[in-house]
């Protein structure tokens, strides 16, 4: 379990890079969807990933469109979101969340991670 | 009938001669039979003696030396200091032997709320102590508690000592209860996840079995074992004189590999590229820990710790755990210490709707592995994993055979090969670097977060106890990312058997072993874990064993939420109903509340990130005076 849960974590190492255009979407309902539609689970009710379950989605998720491609049909450990379950305009408001999310201080400003 | 040349009184004839309880009583002003008279007599001579007038027609209901006294001197010869035990009639005698005759010292009795929690606090505080812990239970409802706790611990490989109690004889139960508490075979029920069990039917039989179990218990592969304790056996009185002899104690030299076998396994690590070490249940002493650092530094060569037990020091610049995918993806040799899973260590394992599986390693990279496992393996339960394509195996103990390999491959290390394996060094060490440097930006994203992250709360406690002589008596990956391990005493490993309600009562019992060193305990406990078992909190008042819990309460079974969620997204249904039966809300639990109502100190619940420092600063006040506490801290999922 321990390797499967690194290989997932690291199939999806990609995924917090550069933002790219995305269809407009509101954050607020974005938020509550990624509660509700269970991605927090593995991914952290911030998106700031999960040890051994999910990558860190935001802040700067990939492009929209890998974002799309994955979750349609994953290539990793992740379970399918098919469009039937979670629709492009639920998505749009999912990615609008991950856009929103905000980049924490520098570790050299986090006193408790520099001891 | 003439009189018995070593006249004794077993329970059965005591009930027969005296002819049972009351009828006894009520017939006391008619004579007993001479025959009966002498039994009694004999069987409670030192009694008898003491008395000016002894009455023929007064029922004898004392004796001076159970045979549960000796029992006591066999486990007292053994080396226990503790008894983890929920009392039960069945070891009634024992108990009581050991309390009254045997001072409720060495061991001392543990009062546990639950068999199951009683075997994993042996559980844990084998793992600390090196030694196995010692169990008393019921042989039928008691060992049915305890019977997860022991697939765990066999799993795990850790030594249990069980003592259980059990009547056979049918003629002698007392009618009703007693009767649904005594059993054929006790130990059948454990016997597919125990290394030995027994039945003795004497004291003689008792004293050769215990010394027999423990020596097997601590021969690798480390093991729970389990005796049978029988009534009869525990209340008959001793004969006069009888002095059963106690086994001498010699434990046996744990295996090591064959020569030639660890010879041509220093050949292909020195002759490496790219070697890996990767271990699991390694280091059963903190020897181990040493002679891994000193392999690893012979041949230069990155270790990843599955974490089984305490292998490495995490600071170490050959510990390449982080980095665990890339340098097994390069190897082309990797050694397995004591692997639970090297199959899946070495191949990727999809779980979709069609299940997958690809190799990680590359092709013609040659696997070896040391472990003592294949001298032990059952059939039914399955924990043994997928067969892996080994090219070299030692049925051997890891930590025993380390020593012979280290000198193996240093007799095969020349000059240049050195200088070679130097530069390789380096370069784990600038890449163990920047592996930290990431794994320290992982843990800034969500910082500040309410739920509280679990990097967040890791390094909260990291900065109270850092200081300390700590001692991580719990499974937590941010601490084993975040934390600097470097004593074999500082991390127990986890469950083994992956069986729910493990941890709090493992991290208890590994507490009862810190507690004479005077470390400082630290248990990180998953909320549904505690929820199985939370008695564990009272009989760590109760003992006043000192014990910093700080709760990871993300409110749900949460491994359950995300099977649940897979489960819904592959039948495109549902998706948003995974907490239905998974989780823990409604209401939420007050875990500060439960633990002071169980004389635990407690806060929380702490939701606010910034409000945890000083609860746990408070939380150590307490655990410095000798007490536990809990500190709940409602969590992230992971």
């Amino acid at each position: 379990m321990r390797m499967l849960l690194t290989i997932l974590c690291s199939s999806w190492s990609l995924w917090a890079q550069t933002p790219a255009a995305a269809p407009p979407g509101n954050p607020q309902n974005g938020r509550k969807l990624f509660e509700n539609y269970g991605c927090y689970q593995c991914h952290g009710r911030e998106a700031q990933g999960g040890l051994g379950t999910g990558p860190r989605l935001g802040p700067k998720p990939i492009a929209f469109t890998a974002v799309q491609r994955y979750i349609r049909q994953p290539t990793g450990q992740m379970p399918p979101y098919t469009a039937k379950v979670v629709s492009d305009k639920d998505l749009a408001d999912i990615y609008a969340f991950l856009q929103s999310v905000k980049q924490p201080p520098p570790v050299k400003e986090i006193p408790l991670l520099n001891r | 009938m003439a009189r018995p040349k070593n006249p004794s009184v077993g329970r059965r004839n005591f009930l027969k001669g005296t002819m049972g309880g009351a009828a006894a009583l009520v017939a006391a002003s008619h004579p007993a039979p001479a025959q009966q008279q002498e039994a009694v007599r004999s069987a409670t001579a030192a009694v008898v003696t003491q008395e000016k007038d002894p009455s023929p027609t007064v029922e004898v209901l004392t004796a001076d030396h159970p045979g549960s006294d000796f029992m006591v001197d066999v486990l007292k010869a053994l080396g226990f200091e503790y008894i983890f035990a929920n009392p039960g009639s069945s070891f009634r005698g024992l108990h009581e032997s050991m309390i009254n005759y045997g001072g409720n010292q060495n061991p001392e009795f543990i009062t546990c709320c639950h068999e199951e929690s009683s075997v994993a606090m042996a559980h844990g505080y084998s793992k600390i102590e090196g030694k196995p812990g010692l169990v008393f239970a019921h042989g039928t409802v008691g060992l049915q508690h305890a019977s997860m706790a022991v697939y765990n611990a066999y799993v795990d490989r850790a030594p249990v000592f069980m003592v259980i109690g059990n009547t056979v004889d049918a003629a002698t139960r007392r009618p009703g209860v007693e009767w649904a508490h005594s059993v054929q075979d006790a130990a059948v029920l454990v016997r597919d996840f125990t290394k030995w069990d027994d039945m003795p039917v004497s004291l003689q039989h008792f004293a050769e079995s215990a010394v027999r179990a423990y020596k097997i218990a601590t021969t690798p592969p480390t093991m729970p074992v389990l005796l049978v304790a029988d009534g009869d056996l525990q209340e008959t009185p001793m004969r006069p004189g009888e002095g059963p002899h106690i086994p001498k104690i010699t434990l046996a030299s744990p295996p090591q590999g064959d020569s030639g076998a660890i010879d041509e396994t220093a050949r292909l690590l020195v002759a490496a590229e790219n070697p890996v070490i990767v271990a699991d249940r390694c280091a059963r002493t903190p020897a181990a820990l040493k002679l891994l650092v000193e392999l690893a530094e012979t041949l230069q060569a990155p270790v990843v710790n599955q974490y089984g037990r305490m292998n490495f020091p995490s600071a170490h610049p050959l510990n390449q755990t982080e980095r665990s995918r890339a340098v097994i993806a390069d190897a082309d040799a990797i050694l397995g210490l004591e692997v639970w899973d090297f199959w899946g260590t070495v191949n990727n394992f999809r779980d979709q709707l069609h299940r997958t599986s690809r190799p990680v390693a590359k092709p013609g990279a040659k696997f070896i592995a040391i472990s003592s496992t294949d001298l032990n393996t059952k059939s039914n339960y399955q924990d043994f994993q997928r067969f892996p394509d080994l090219d070299l195996s030692m049925a051997a103990d890891a930590e025993a055979t380390l020593p012979a390999l280290i000198e193996a491959c240093k007799r095969l290390l020349t000059g240049d090969r050195k200088r070679t394996l130097e530069q390789r060094g380096k370069k784990l060490a600038d890449a163990q670097q920047a592996a930290r440097e990431r794994v320290l930006a992982e843990a800034s994203y969500g910082w500040d977060a309410s739920p509280i992250s679990t990097a967040r709360m890791a390094m909260e406690i990291w900065a109270q106890v850092k200081d300390k002589d700590w001692s991580l008596v719990s499974n937590n990956a941010w601490a084993q990312r975040l934390w600097a391990f470097d004593k074999h005493y500082q991390y127990i490993g986890g469950s083994g058997g992956a069986g729910v309600g493990y941890g709090a009562p493992a991290a208890l019992g590994a507490a009862v072993a810190n507690k004479k060193h005077g470390r400082l305990s630290v248990n990180i406990q998953n909320d549904g874990d505690l929820m199985y078992a939370p008695g564990v909190l009272w009989t760590s008042a109760h003992h006043a064993i000192p014990l910093l819990t700080v709760m990871h309460n993300n409110r749900a079974y949460h491994q359950e939420v995300m099977h649940l969620q897979r489960m819904a997204n592959r039948h495109q249904r549902g998706i948003t109903t995974a907490e239905i039966g998974t989780t823990i809300k409604n209401p939420n639990i007050d875990f500060a509340a439960m633990a002071r109502s169980m004389g635990v100190h407690g806060e929380g619940p702490i939701t606010d990130p910034n409000d945890l420092g000083p609860a746990l600063k408070r939380a150590l006040d307490a655990v410095s005076r000798g007490e536990p506490a809990l500190v709940d801290v409602v969590t992230q999922p992971r």
